[in-house]
């Protein structure tokens, strides 16, 4: 590369769509999407309106986190393969423009949060992006194996924003969908790491498979597998829950805990030799029983919204 | 010519910002007004002391 390039490189001015790329978009579908069902799972309408500028202001602000993230992330982020194209590792974002976007969303996203709705949705909207930009990404996430364990929890809030923005409140219904991420978050994030271990060590992150080695990474995989299935088969009985739910969480949580005792099974050797199939296959699935434990929720509400009800279904919580 | 495209590269980058941003305060604006139309014409309080007292709201309330 000469100097003349180098300096047209440094001197790029970013384009619209590497701001976009800072709100990390992907992970953004997922809180829209989870915020969203929180909301319209609630006993109290909200105003269709009202409910989308919610749900912009929870996406935004997830986006701010994530821009706060990578602000802070850009050291480790160019030497991980996975993260080495992101805006600032690339040099397409100017760390500083990151930080002003993330400050300048994270607030905005509050306050208005807060105009549209409650005192308690924008206070919880607050609370995340501290968690995920302070608490994670800026103390744990360096520090201990146990920094997705805690830093779940960030991911975990956006049902109960949305549970929050109808009902002006914490109910056990919103509790157990918060737990349903929360507890997901290790097993899915410790199947990645596993074939992306050379990645993290590297950047010298402390993840599980890095610092306990792969052995009791996969037994950790199976023991928050199983305890999972409890919390997510939970709903199907609050009123929030049903028999479709009931259905689909069953096989859902007995293809998880059998997918992470198969991994718990197999050895660094096996793995190697099949280039971590087992793993990424966990890993996707992992996605997908996430994602279809919360449309089963959108399920059994749609149907209340027609008017069917399950009488005789149990109501414990 | 090396420094033309250069200079033209630049201002395609900056259109794409410009526009960006136009789009992203136009939907801001057209969200803030919803929102204030939607919580304008909700029923408001029953209380006859309150700045947003709707006697009509209360009427019907107390005929249900």
């Amino acid at each position: 590369m000469s100097d003349s390039s180098w300096t047209a490189d440094a001197v790029r001015e970013a384009q619209f769509g590497d701001y976009v790329e800072l709100l990390k978009p992907r992970v953004m579908r997922l809180v829209i999407f989870t915020a969203a069902v929180g909301l319209v799972v609630a006993p109290n309408s909200v105003h269709p309106v009202v409910a989308l500028a919610a749900i912009l202001c929870i996406a935004v602000g997830a986006g701010a986190s994530g821009a706060l993230n990578m602000w802070w992330d850009a050291d480790i982020d160019r030497v991980m393969t996975r993260t080495a194209k992101r805006p600032i590792p690339s040099g397409r974002v100017q760390p500083g423009e990151a930080l002003a976007i993330g400050l300048t969303l994270s607030g905005f996203s509050v306050v208005m949060l807060g105009l549209f709705t409650n005192l308690l949705a924008a206070g919880l909207l607050a609370f995340t992006i501290f968690f995920y930009a302070v608490v994670y990404s800026m103390w744990l996430k360096r520090v201990t194996p146990q920094n997705i364990v805690i830093g779940g929890a960030a991911g975990a809030f956006p049902p109960m924003i949305g549970w929050a923005v109808a009902t002006g409140g914490v109910g056990i219904e919103s509790l157990l969908m918060f737990a349903l991420i929360f507890i997901w978050t290790p097993p899915h994030f410790w199947a990645l790491a596993l074939f992306r271990n050379d990645d993290y060590k590297r950047a010298n992150i402390p993840m599980m498979p890095v610092t306990h080695g792969e052995v009791s990474t996969r037994r950790q995989i199976l023991a928050y597998a199983a305890l999972l299935a409890p919390v997510a088969i939970a709903p199907a009985f609050t009123q929030i829950g049903g028999p479709i739910y009931f259905g689909l969480a069953l096989v859902l949580n007995a293809m998880f805990v059998f997918g992470a005792f198969g991994l718990s099974r197999r050895s660094a050797a096996v793995a190697t030799a099949s280039n971590y199939r087992a793993e990424k296959w966990f890993f996707g699935f992992s996605i997908l029983y996430l994602f279809l434990h919360f449309v089963g929720l959108l399920i059994e509400a749609a149907l209340r919204g027609f008017g069917l009800n399950w009488a005789a279904w149990p109501v414990v919580f | 010519m090396a420094a033309f495209r250069d200079q033209h590269e630049l201002h395609a980058r900056r259109a794409s910002r410009n526009i960006g941003l136009g789009i992203v305060l136009g939907v801001f604006v057209a969200v803030v007004f919803a929102v204030t139309i939607v919580k304008m014409s909700q029923p408001q309080s029953e209380d006859p002391r309150a700045l947003n007292y709707n006697p009509s709201a209360a009427a019907a309330e107390a005929t249900e």
